[in-house]
């Protein structure tokens, strides 16, 4: 077994595009579950939106790279109303059930035969990316890094931006969670009647939060599709959204740096899993068969299962998180 | 203590008008299924008075408080407060906003803020609870200063104040009820609604609660408390008023209300503080009734006074 | 502090117990795993302007040159589909016009059989020539089409009722939204697969045993891991995402032994449609129909009439009342998540049945149970069922203005419409506002 090679794979994952669209997706849906106590679900449809948005603006309508991004961040904000009017004044189950509903009508409506032309059905949106590489600092076909990290120019590229943006929106959101606008979100989180009771408008505040957690989401979308130069319907489906939970609460919910903690260990940890998996299959520890062709992909699912229900039965506070505060919440 | 207090040479009678009211209620309805859970006809509460609404478990005085904040919609009615018509649709943040607060039975301490964050929370018009504007430090921080020192001095007036970086899930019951109400303080309110605010507060914090509600009178703020403990109604309250049944049966300075014989019937003759019978619950609770009913049919040997509190 | 986590252990290692007994069943039903060795396939497309557009949920049918059943499949997303035959030697492949979409149909003078030999290790491939065309006159007009969906949507209704019970329950008696109840539809049908095909039972004694499997699992997943976690004090949301969590694990251990092609069972996988009136229903359709029926009524019968329905009942209502009127409120917990999951897994084998068993057969079906339950009341049994019937009447009737790949895309749209306008459901109370 390739210790040397396994560590550095993870080290590598931890660090990636992959991680920083992760992390980036979790800070919103730190806003959403952390600081108001909103059960989001789907994510991954705001990625999808605003992923979409950008694709078809330019593939479409030849937009500008700049207004296609506008409008890529405005469709999340849209998503985020049209989730948020009918059942944010509902209880928070209402919530979770209807963002998962609309972020699989999202990826299948996308994804049909019947609306194909506009968005590329199963194949997505090819070819829309160029005018983001514009600004790349880097050669394309030369390698960038330090030490074991090296990669080529368009990916350091994104990694760059993706990871800039990632602490960006970290300090957004501290310095809004620290001001009391934040302070009143979390008083929603902790009890919205009483909230209510002293005058806060609960149902704007929380819908708020929703717009603004959604519209983090859809950077990570956008950041997820300009890095891999095309917009895949498959790429945006419920494991994603689990993900990002797993990552989160990894983190410890409604902690400042927990979204990009909780997501850089949560890549490395998968990246570990598979390499060590593909590791005792190589030295025929384990039979080939475990992890032969679709195989390895189920495996890594089933354990962001079984790690996402035992982090929460174990350890929900997660990294950051303070068990002792943790049991403090009136459930 | 009360002085001479314009309530004084008020008839005792429910509905009666008051020399200067805060808070007019007329024709206010609630029904749950066919059951009809309020039903006040008319009621003025006096301004700057302390008033205590009592009455029989389930006799819907804290369905009334829900209706008149706003945490449920009457079925009709119509209220007046400070003069000014309200519509009976508005929601809990814009009825605190206009003055009325109110304080909840289980307290809403916000457990995982601090005491400190729960007080700021209190007043209106904060600067910095607006969206953009809160991501512009210099525009809020002066005001946020000056809210954290008006909740410090209200904190130590509550004896609160060594708390004040704790977080509120660790205060003690009575604590909580304390920072209940300095935490309503801090909206400014002009009629402070109290449900309930000596439940399971022991004695000398139950003093201490007190003196704070005649603060607030003397700090020219009206008070509305539902209360079970007769010694507390007796003592702080001016004026009393008696619900069951979802109506108004009676009203009364506190020291004739033990001997107005309506209020006696609606204890039944029994003491103020003992379980009430079978047949008062099975006429205001229809869908408890229902249940006890049920259940009974299962378990012949189950005490109905048991059902009826564990019910309520 | 040390016994809660030593019960913590015990609660987790009856988590991962249960879900590898899911993949052990489910692995051993997907041993076949590789693609057969011999059999027929073939790809359904329409030509159009911009090129092949594939046909989906048309059924092929799989027969031996005396008419004896071999197999079935539906083509699926891309139009594709596959049916494996037992050896080599002369079959029989017939399409099922019934099933062609509007305006697709065969070339004149094609009646859609294809009589074939197949060699040893042969898998063939076989040309169905379909575009414009007369297919949808075959089945008359307009509303022989919408009496069809509607009575197909009917059933479906009833499937959905049948598992939204057991959600609505659950979530009645300990406020738990289940998002594993998916997945004990899929385990149900793979349980049962497993039986039927890989070892062999009839499909009947296989459902049932299938079924009584999937009752024990659910005890199961209360007692070894819900249970613990309530005495703990463990929140709902908490819960929440804990069923998430294993329903993710379940899910993929079933892909990862199962594997992701659509299969039916051994019997009764072809069967010709009766007529009745002017629709056509094969006769596992009119079973489904009617063993939903009964199982609602005698389900609802339970709820009304019996002791353990009662007390059901109660707890749903007020658990703290139940309790305190000697009612075991855990004994009944269990029972519910018992019985809710025995008609999971019932609901699994008769979709199976009608349709067939795969993967994600439970998550799909488990966003059209959530809405049947919301459109017809969150917390009311009734209301699960008179809400499941409707969406799913709606998602086949849908079809007549909407693209079939899109159908189960209306119920979830209709889904957020509803709480627009009544969130309460059709039959729920209303909700305080504020």
């Amino acid at each position: 077994m390739d210790w040397e090679a396994i560590i550095r794979n993870a080290v590598i994952a931890g660090l990636s595009r992959e991680a920083v669209v992760f992390a980036i997706a979790a800070v919103g849906l730190n806003v959403h579950f952390g600081y108001t106590g909103l059960l989001n679900f789907g994510q991954v449809g705001f990625m999808a939106i605003s992923a979409y948005g950008v694709g078809i603006s330019i593939t479409q309508y030849n937009a500008p790279p700049w207004l296609a991004f506008i409008i890529g961040l405005l469709a999340a904000v849209l998503l985020a109303l049209l989730l948020g009017v009918p059942t944010l004044r509902l209880r928070a189950d209402y919530l979770a059930i209807v963002t998962i509903a609309a972020s699989e009508i999202i990826r299948l409506v996308f994804r049909s035969v019947a609306l194909r032309n506009w968005s590329g059905g199963s194949n997505g949106i090819n070819g829309f990316a160029d005018g983001f590489y514009v600004w790349n600092p880097f050669e394309p076909t030369e390698q960038y890094g330090f030490g074991w990290f090296k990669v080529f120019g368009n990916q350091a590229y994104i990694i760059l931006v993706g990871w800039t943006l990632a602490i960006l929106v970290t300090v957004l959101v501290w310095l809004l969670m620290r001001s009391p606008w934040g302070r009143v979100l979390k008083s929603i989180r902790e009890d919205e009647d009483a909230a209510r009771a002293l005058g806060k408008n609960a149902y704007w505040y929380k819908m708020q939060s929703l717009i603004l957690g959604g519209v983090i989401g859809g950077l990570a979308g956008i950041v997820l599709s300009v890095g891999q130069s095309t917009v895949q319907p498959d790429s945006y489906s419920p494991p994603v959204t689990f993900f990002i939970w797993t990552a989160l609460i990894l983190g410890g919910v409604g902690r400042v740096w927990s979204p990009i903690v909780g997501a850089i260990i949560f890549w490395t940890l998968l990246s570990l899993s598979d390499n060590i998996l593909d590791g005792l299959v190589d030295t025929g520890i384990i039979p080939a068969a475990v992890t032969a062709g679709t195989r390895g992909g189920s495996v890594r699912f089933m354990i962001v299962g079984l790690g996402l229900a035992l982090l929460m039965i174990f350890r929900p506070q997660g990294i950051f998180g303070d068990r002792n505060e943790m049991m403090l919440e009136d459930r | 203590m009360t002085t001479t207090s314009p309530l004084a040479g008020i008839e005792a009678s429910p509905g009666i008008a008051k020399p200067d009211p805060i808070l007019v209620v007329d024709d206010m309805v609630k029904r749950f299924g066919g059951l009809k859970a309020v039903d006040v006809g008319h009621l003025e509460i006096q301004r700057g008075a302390i008033t205590a609404l009592i009455g029989p478990n389930g006799a819907g005085k804290t369905t009334f408080f829900n209706l008149l904040t706003g945490f449920d919609r009457p079925d009709s009615g119509s209220v007046v407060f400070d003069g000014r018509p309200l519509g009976t649709r508005l929601s809990p943040n814009r009825l605190a906003r206009e003055g009325m607060v109110r304080t909840f039975q289980l307290t809403k301490s916000l457990t995982r803020l601090s005491v400190l964050e729960n007080m700021k929370l209190g007043p209106s018009g904060q600067r910095g609870e607006g969206f953009l504007s809160a991501m512009v430090r210099p525009l809020w921080i002066d005001q946020e200063r000056a809210i954290e020192r008006r909740a410090e001095g209200v904190l130590a007036r509550f004896r609160l104040d060594q708390m004040r970086d704790e977080f509120a899930g660790t205060l003690s019951g009575g604590q909580r009820k304390l920072l209940e109400m300095a935490r309503a303080l801090m909206t400014d309110p002009r009629l402070v609604m109290l449900d309930e605010p000596t439940a399971g507060v022991n004695p000398a914090l139950t003093q201490s609660l007190l003196e704070h509600v005649i603060a607030l009178r003397d700090e020219g703020m009206t008070v509305i408390f539902v209360e079970h403990d007769m010694d507390v109604v007796q003592t702080i309250s001016d004026w009393v008023v008696v619900m069951a049944e979802g109506e108004i049966i009676a009203e009364a300075p506190p020291a004739e209300i033990g001997t107005n014989p309506r209020v006696i019937d609606a204890y039944l003759g029994a003491r103020h503080d003992t379980p009430l019978s079978l047949e008062e619950e099975e006429e205001v609770l229809e869908l408890v009734e229902q249940e006890v009913e049920r259940l009974a049919e299962e378990q012949p040997d189950a005490t109905p006074d048991q059902d009826e509190e564990e019910a309520l | 502090m040390a016994t809660i986590f030593a019960g913590m252990w015990r609660a987790v290692a009856a988590a991962v117990a249960v879900v590898l007994l899911v993949g052990l069943f489910a692995g051993v039903a997907g041993a076949q795993e590789e693609p057969p060795e011999t059999g027929v396939q073939g790809r359904l497309q329409q030509r159009t302007e911009d090129g092949n557009a594939p046909i989906v949920g048309v059924r092929i049918v799989v027969t031996t040159a005396d008419g004896a059943a071999v197999g079935e499949a539906v083509s699926d997303t891309e139009g594709v589909w596959l049916v494996a035959v037992p050896g080599p030697g002369e079959y029989v492949v017939t399409i099922d016009q019934a099933t062609l979409p509007e305006g697709v149909g065969l070339p004149e003078g094609d009646d859609g059989v294809r009589t074939l030999t197949i060699n040893p290790r042969q898998v063939r491939g076989v040309l169905f020539p379909l575009g414009e065309g007369a297919g949808a006159s075959e089945r008359g007009s307009q509303v022989r089409l919408a009496l069809q969906l509607f009575v197909e949507g009917v059933k479906l209704g009833l499937l959905i009722a049948m598992m939204a019970i057991g959600l609505s329950l659950i979530f009645g008696t300990t406020g738990l939204v289940n998002f594993a109840h998916g997945e004990m539809v899929t385990f149900g049908a793979v349980v049962a697969f497993w039986f039927n095909v890989s070892l062999g039972w009839h499909f009947i004694p296989a459902a049932l045993i299938a079924i009584a499997i999937a009752a024990a699992v659910g005890g199961l997943l209360d007692l070894g891991v819900f249970r613990p976690l309530r005495r703990r004090g463990v929140g709902l949301i908490a819960q929440l995402v804990i069923t998430i969590g294993l329903s993710l694990l379940a899910r993929y251990v079933i892909l990862y032994v199962f594997r992701g092609d659509p299969r039916s069972y051994a019997q009764y996988a072809i069967q010709n449609g009766i007529p009745i009136g002017p629709i056509l229903l094969p006769a596992k359709d009119l079973w489904s129909i009617g063993i939903s029926v009964l199982m609602l009524l005698a389900v609802g019968l339970t709820l009304q009439k019996t002791k353990v329905g009662k007390a059901m009942r109660a707890v749903s209502d007020n658990r703290d009342l139940a309790e305190s009127s000697g009612i075991d409120v855990q004994r009944v917990i269990l029972v519910v998540w018992a019985v809710g999951s025995g008609l999971a897994g019932l609901g699994g084998v008769l979709w199976g049945l009608g349709e067939s068993v795969s993967w994600l057969m439970g998550f799909r079906l488990l966003l059209l149970i959530f809405a049947g339950v919301i459109l017809g009341g969150l917390g009311t049994a009734y209301g699960a069922l008179v809400g499941s019937i409707v969406v799913g009447v709606f998602i086949q009737m849908s079809t007549l203005v909407i693209p079939t790949e899109l159908k189960n895309v209306g119920a979830l749209a209709m889904l957020v419409i509803i709480l627009v306008v009544r969130p309460q459901g059709i039959l729920g109370r209303a909700e305080r506002i504020g």
